[in-house]
């Protein structure tokens, strides 16, 4: 017996077995996208990502440089002592001035600062003290998390790394709350304590956990820290300015390669062939809807961000020329990957299917979707290569460090570049127009 | 002695598409003023010419002058005016955005772009829909504006790819007649069809294309004069299902479609003999018309296929 709806179901199948581009968007787009996401969010070991932390040791007393040490063994951690080597120079260490420059330039979300006669009272028991130098966080309050993990394994570190010093201002505290250990006691705590020091020298400074991750809670901390932010602090909300940055870039790009799809509705109408007969060649042409599709698409950033100013409070009007710079530049790249990808496809049903999924993918790599901070680090090499990344950089610089408009120009310059190589790409991918 | 600058001139065009070869070794003139027919069923070449004339096609071998300019150069563009098959036009803008969007493709502008908006929407008959959507025109009237697209730059030669496929008889008319104010303007004009009747009437020369050659050049009279001379045809039709019709169809010198025979005749008088001989061959004849042959009957007598096929 024939059940009635299987000529239905033949019919479907024979149709979608000939629609690549649908094949493609069933069963690749969903099978890349969980690969993104289980990456991410997964936890796999050797792809978690580590927290940046730059560490400046103004003190350069033995407790603070095992603390440090303590700081670099944790496997979480990734320490930057020193800028990264330029031309082969090595750089000079962080100071107080650098580290907070850097965190600035966003080199790292979080620095610590260890001051000057950290060493001789560096465990501070109850509110801080007068004579007791505090440690200095300065954070990016754009990553919300980085500042909490390097806090609490600050407070971790010291307790390992240090545990001589903890006992030692223990003993402070003690003769100075109950009146004193006699000399005999006083004596054997010293001598305690050297064996302890001898101990942590023959681990070769490492924390007594090994670096390893501890469990339990960390209270209210034995190192005395004072935070300060150092970035947008008074922004009233860190993550909108990113979000209008990275869900604009995306939906620019989805708005660029729907309007480069003209190309194809025209080609199939006859329309390109009766403009292509005209005085228009082909570059003109192509020329003429970048220029379209860059200006609506600055239209669409600026109606973005005029929202972001408007329900937000993102100071849009405070960073115009920093905005326009970053805008234009934006534009002109994504207009030209719009028509590079209508110049690769030969139907608008192609072109949608394969814009949904380059862009998607890409945006979920780039840091459209969720910040790269939460990305392994081989993820956030691999955003290099993607538009996104570098748009949401260059808006981030403006609209969250504040920064001026010549500091720009790696982002600039890369957008620029990308933009003209993708319209190259396109011209040559249309000459199958022309004839 | 040079050879006169014609509004065009095709030498020896030849065009494959993979096996398939398109144009065939075409040649051909256009002479000023005239309006060339070219006649052929559907992928006979027709359209592969004329967009190797306007330069949308690149031929492997051969040439094509326009005005003594090469296909596709500027001049050779401003000098052609092109109707495509296809309604190549854009559907969101109105009926003079179109026009005005086509006439800055060509480099018009201000008041010349003007005048040859408001030439177009007269020539057309679409003045009073002017400021309609393309997508929400009636079929004719979209072929028309497609028509006027082509015009808007005030062509010397135009090239017309079909342009009453898909068209009403009324909207067909009204197509005619302004390829009729076309040729009143002494502008030289080259028609592709399959319509013979079309070709017959709009044509002052008809150009018979099968298997990207010229099959056969000439006036509508000159073609049927050359493959009929003054015979006439008679059209016999038999009974569905006689046996034995094609064998004496051969044996009379007639050719056979379907349950169609026909046969040439010099004189109306020679029906009698043919009805008799096929009474003889015990065959039923249900219809017998006698007519003058015309292009249908020179296509299926040098091509032995229907012109439609």
């Amino acid at each position: 017996m024939t059940v009635p709806f299987i000529p239905i179901v033949r019919t479907a199948l024979n149709a979608l077995r000939r629609d690549g581009a649908a094949l493609a968007l069933s069963f690749v787009l969903p099978i890349a996208f969980f690969s993104i996401f289980a990456v991410i969010f997964g936890g796999r070991k050797d792809m978690t990502p580590r927290v940046a932390v730059i560490v400046a040791d103004e003190d350069r007393s033995a407790q603070s440089q095992r603390l440090v040490a303590g700081l670099q063994a944790e496997g979480s951690l990734r320490v930057m002592l020193r800028p990264e080597a330029q031309q082969g120079v090595q750089q000079m260490e962080y100071t107080a001035a650098t580290a907070e420059a850097a965190v600035k330039a966003g080199t790292a979300s979080v620095a610590l600062i260890v001051p000057k006669g950290f060493g001789a009272n560096p465990v501070s028991f109850g509110p801080p003290r007068g004579d007791a130098p505090e440690i200095q966080m300065l954070e990016d309050t754009g990553d919300a998390i980085a500042p909490q993990v390097v806090a609490g394994l600050l407070q971790k570190v010291g307790m390992t790394a240090m545990p001589d010093a903890l006992i030692q201002q223990s003993a402070k505290f003690m003769d100075q709350f109950t009146g004193g250990l006699t000399p005999a006691q006083h004596d054997r705590l010293e001598g305690n304590i050297q064996l302890l020091r001898g101990l942590l020298a023959a681990q070769g400074g490492r924390g007594a956990s090994g670096g390893a991750s501890a469990s339990g809670g960390f209270g209210g901390g034995i190192l005395p820290v004072k935070t300060r932010a150092v970035v947008g602090e008074n922004k009233r909300n860190p993550m909108v300015s990113f979000y209008a940055a990275a869900i604009g870039v995306m939906f620019l790009m989805f708005t660029s390669s729907g309007a480069a799809g003209a190309l194809l509705d025209e080609a199939e109408s006859g329309t390109l062939d009766r403009v292509l007969s005209s005085r228009i060649t082909m570059t003109t042409l192509l020329a003429g809807k970048l220029a379209f599709n860059m200006l609506l698409a600055f239209c669409q950033l600026v109606m973005m961000f005029l929202w972001a100013w408007a329900v937000f409070g993102v100071d849009f009007f405070g960073h115009i020329p920093g905005f326009t710079v970053m805008g234009v530049c934006t534009a002109f790249t994504v207009s030209a990957f719009g028509i590079l990808l209508a110049s690769l496809c030969k139907t608008r049903a192609q072109l949608e299917s394969l814009s949904t999924l380059v862009i998607l993918i890409m945006s979920s790599i780039g840091g459209s979707m969720f910040p790269r901070v939460l990305m392994p680090e081989s993820m956030q090499k691999a955003e290099l290569f993607t538009i996104n990344a570098w748009a949401i950089d260059g808006f981030t610089k403006v609209f969250w460090r504040d920064e001026p408009v010549s500091a720009l120009w790696p982002q600039v310059a890369v957008l620029l570049a990308a933009g003209i190589v993708l319209f190259c790409l396109a011209r040559w991918f249309a000459r199958r127009w022309e004839f | 002695m040079p050879l006169p600058v014609l509004p065009l001139r095709v030498e020896g065009l030849v065009k494959r598409f993979g096996a398939l070869t398109a144009l065939d070794g075409i040649s051909l003139e256009v002479r000023a003023g005239e309006s060339l027919g070219l006649l052929g069923p559907n992928g006979a070449g027709k359209s592969t010419l004329i967009r190797t004339i306007v330069g949308r096609v690149v031929p492997d071998s051969g040439s094509v002058s326009i005005f003594g300019d090469p296909a596709g150069s500027t001049e050779a563009r401003e000098a052609l005016g092109w109707v495509p098959q296809e309604l190549a036009l854009y559907p969101r803008l109105s009926c003079r955005e179109n026009l005005e969007a086509f006439g800055r493709y060509h480099g018009l502008g201000g008041a010349k772009l003007r005048d040859a908006v408001a030439w177009c929407l007269n020539w057309a008959a679409l003045e009073d829909r002017a400021g309609d959507l393309v997508k929400n025109l009636s079929g004719g009237m979209k072929r028309r504006l497609n028509m006027a697209a082509g015009m808007i730059h005030r062509p010397r030669l135009v090239l017309m790819d079909e342009p009453t496929v898909g068209v009403d008889p009324q909207s067909r008319n009204r197509i005619f007649e302004m390829i009729a104010a076309l040729n009143g303007e002494g502008i030289s004009l080259i028609y592709t069809t399959h319509y013979m009747e079309e070709a017959e009437r709009l044509c002052e020369r008809i150009a018979i294309v099968d298997h990207g050659r010229f099959i056969a050049q000439g006036t509508a009279d000159e073609l049927v004069q050359r493959s009929f001379e003054s015979r006439s045809q008679v059209e016999t039709r038999f009974a569905p299902g006689a046996e034995g019709v094609d064998v004496w169809v051969s044996g009379r010198g007639g050719r056979l479609t379907g349950d169609t025979a026909q046969f040439a005749v010099n004189h109306s008088l020679e029906i009698a003999g043919l009805l008799e001989s096929a009474a003889g061959a015990g065959l039923e004849v249900i219809d017998v018309r006698l007519q003058r042959p015309n292009l249908e009957s020179v296509f299926l007598q040098l091509t032995g296929r229907e012109l439609r096929d």
